[in-house]
């Protein structure tokens, strides 16, 4: 209903000529080309026969699975995929955990002593950067150096999540949560049934960001890990496919191989299809001012 | 619960407690919980953001991991020094500033200019449907990006393919140093252009419509629209972008930069961030990186107040 309401013209405006309706509809359809094409390319080359992706081509047509039989007969790509989905699981639960109850805490500054300027503690760092060198030197104190955990604990928080998250909070009906406190109800059980529960749409996005957040890092694997063997996916596909280092250095690649292309395709996308998976759960919440209305805030 | 109950429970805390203003400690025992839940949180930006701060201190010593902040020498400015006499340091700040110039002319425009498109299309579908391609990239990790730039435009990429029939070829596009600020500001565009696009639409949805019927009664066209209407409403979000976009004047993407790195070399590539990655954390000159991270995060605060101070004068909100 709303949608056919939204599509019809204003009273006020007029129809566009046929030229400026022609040029818009080429400049959409390049623009979309522009973006698309590289994915399809892609994908198509990592699907192709070896042949046909050296012949080039607009798009490799052969199809051939000979790429991904060669990837998963090794054991490097398979172990880097599952050590960036073990960081992507585990920093995410404990990143969208911590800026919920962080969030919530900071929900009632008249009332909480202190709070408000925690909240301005945590606002101030957004504008602030410790600097590579210090923070290197940081997670190297802790310890932390070839452990997992420096992948993850760097980026526990945003302040910028943080904030989405407080104002969508903030926005919430005071009347429900005041009724349910006079009901004798403790905070964890008021953010636990009646915050959360209304909050789907912002931990939706929050949780987008932390995931593809740790999923494409690599700069703190470069930065931490020494050990190739802990690579996460993005740093193997820096070294195969960026830098060009021939993956049979890392790993055991039998028999005859196909070009490198096809294999590397594979491992683009390899790396990519997680985030295409996730992209559409949580893409319908963007327009939702679920974010503009933070960044207005 | 009704209304009359909730009154009445409010009465018979009231009753407890007549009059008497809580002490400070009872308040805090009474909001247990709220600390409970942020405190954690706040002791994580005190170790991951407040403490590394200290570690600037290297920038005023002979650093040195083995000795440590207190064992190592202190030398004064000198690293400042040394960092401002450096032939490589200076053409990394000098690049940087070339690289970020470009991206504010090219990269900055573009999500208004796409987000003003978009917005002037009715079909509600084919709106949509842009919208979801364009995000995409945004969310594609810079070393996926690379990879992907590199195939397209390699020698057997399919862009090469269609550019060989008319003479023209993009196999060295992504490896040559001359034109590889504007290559990193096409991928920048290409990455980043449709998410920036968010903010816009959300502004120009702000905007009263009443305003656009009067502009019509006035016989305003489409462009004197989008001059005298659109324009001045959106004309906040983009000083506060503006704003925060110079304060970040001296970070240019540091992932997208130190991935193409070995394929155009030093002289074109090395920014200030990789100045200090290269030579510090790789080349073990402690003192000289964290002096070159300071002043660049000195600069940036400096520019930061400069341009919100000019925003506010040119009559917008600014940033802060």
């Amino acid at each position: 209903m709303t949608a056919r309401r939204e599509q019809r013209r204003p009273v006020w405006m007029d129809e566009p000529s046929a030229v400026v309706q022609l040029l818009k509809i080429v400049v959409i359809a390049v623009i979309v080309v522009v973006m698309l094409y590289p994915f399809l390319y892609v994908v198509a080359s990592s699907f192709a026969t070896p042949e046909a992706a050296t012949a080039g081509g607009l798009l490799p047509t052969q199809f051939s699975l000979e790429a991904y039989r060669n990837i998963f007969a090794g054991d490097v790509v398979t172990h880097a995929l599952l050590v960036s989905v073990g960081i992507t699981v585990v920093g995410t639960v404990l990143s969208v955990a911590l800026t919920v109850t962080t969030a919530y805490g900071l929900t009632r500054t008249r009332d909480v002593p202190g709070s408000r300027f925690a909240l301005y503690l945590i606002l101030l760092t957004m504008l602030f950067g410790a600097g590579i060198i210090p923070q290197y030197l940081l997670v190297r104190s802790l310890g932390l150096i070839n452990s997992y955990w420096s992948l993850i604990l760097p980026g526990l928080l945003s302040a910028f999540n943080l904030i989405v998250v407080r104002n969508f909070f903030m926005n919430i009906p005071r009347d429900i949560l005041e009724s349910a406190r006079m009901d004798g109800a403790a905070e964890p059980s008021i953010l636990g049934r009646i915050v959360l529960p209304l909050s789907k749409p912002v931990v939706a996005v929050v949780a987008l960001f932390y995931a593809v957040g740790y999923w494409n890092n690599f700069f703190n694997a470069m930065l931490y890990l020494n050990d190739n063997a802990k690579w996460p996916i993005q740093q193997v596909l820096n070294h195969y496919v960026v830098q060009g280092v021939q993956l049979s250095t890392v790993q055991d690649v039998h028999q005859v191989a196909p070009p490198p292309q096809t294999i590397q395709m594979a491992v683009v996308v390899l790396a990519t299809v997680p985030i295409l998976v996730v992209y559409p759960f949580a893409q319908r919440y963007f327009t939702q001012g679920v974010l503009t209305g933070a960044i207005k805030g | 619960m009704s209304v009359i109950e909730r009154s009445r429970h409010q009465s018979a805390v009231q009753a407890e407690a007549p009059d008497r203003r809580p002490t400070l400690l009872s308040r805090i025992w009474r909001e247990r919980w709220m600390y409970v839940f942020f405190l954690p949180g706040l002791m994580f930006f005190a170790v991951f953001a407040y403490l590394p701060l200290l570690g600037n201190v290297a920038a005023f010593q002979d650093y040195s991991p083995f000795l440590g902040f207190r064992g190592s020498p202190f030398v004064g400015w000198s690293n400042f020094v040394d960092l401002f006499s450096d032939r490589e340091a200076l053409a990394a700040i000098k690049n940087t500033l070339v690289i970020s110039l470009l991206q504010i002319i090219f990269a900055f425009p573009a999500p208004i200019a796409l987000a003003l498109l978009l917005n002037s299309l009715l079909s509600h579908r084919i709106k949509r449907f842009v919208q979801s391609v364009v995000y995409l990239p945004h969310f594609i990790g810079w070393v996926i990006v690379i990879s992907i730039w590199q195939n397209v435009l390699s020698e057997t990429g399919g862009l090469n393919h269609l550019l060989q029939q008319v003479g023209l070829s993009t196999s060295h596009l992504m490896s040559n140093a001359s034109i590889f600020k504007e290559v990193l500001t096409a991928q920048v565009m290409w990455k980043e252009t449709g998410w920036g696009t968010i903010i816009f639409f959300a502004a120009i949805s702000s905007i009263d419509t009443d305003l656009y019927e009067a502009a019509v009664t006035d016989g305003a066209g489409a462009w004197r629209r989008i001059w005298h209407v659109t324009s001045p409403g959106i004309a906040g979000v983009i000083a506060l972008l503006l704003v925060l976009r110079i304060g970040d004047v001296l970070t240019v993407g540091f992932e997208q930069i130190v991935l193409q790195q070995n394929a155009v070399g030093n002289d074109a590539a090395q920014v200030i961030d990789t100045f200090v990655y290269y030579n510090g954390v790789l080349g073990g000159n402690w003192g000289l990186a964290t002096a070159a991270g300071i002043f660049k995060g000195v600069v940036g605060t400096i520019l930061v107040v400069l341009a919100n101070k000019a925003a506010k004068r040119l009559g917008t909100a600014g940033a802060f």
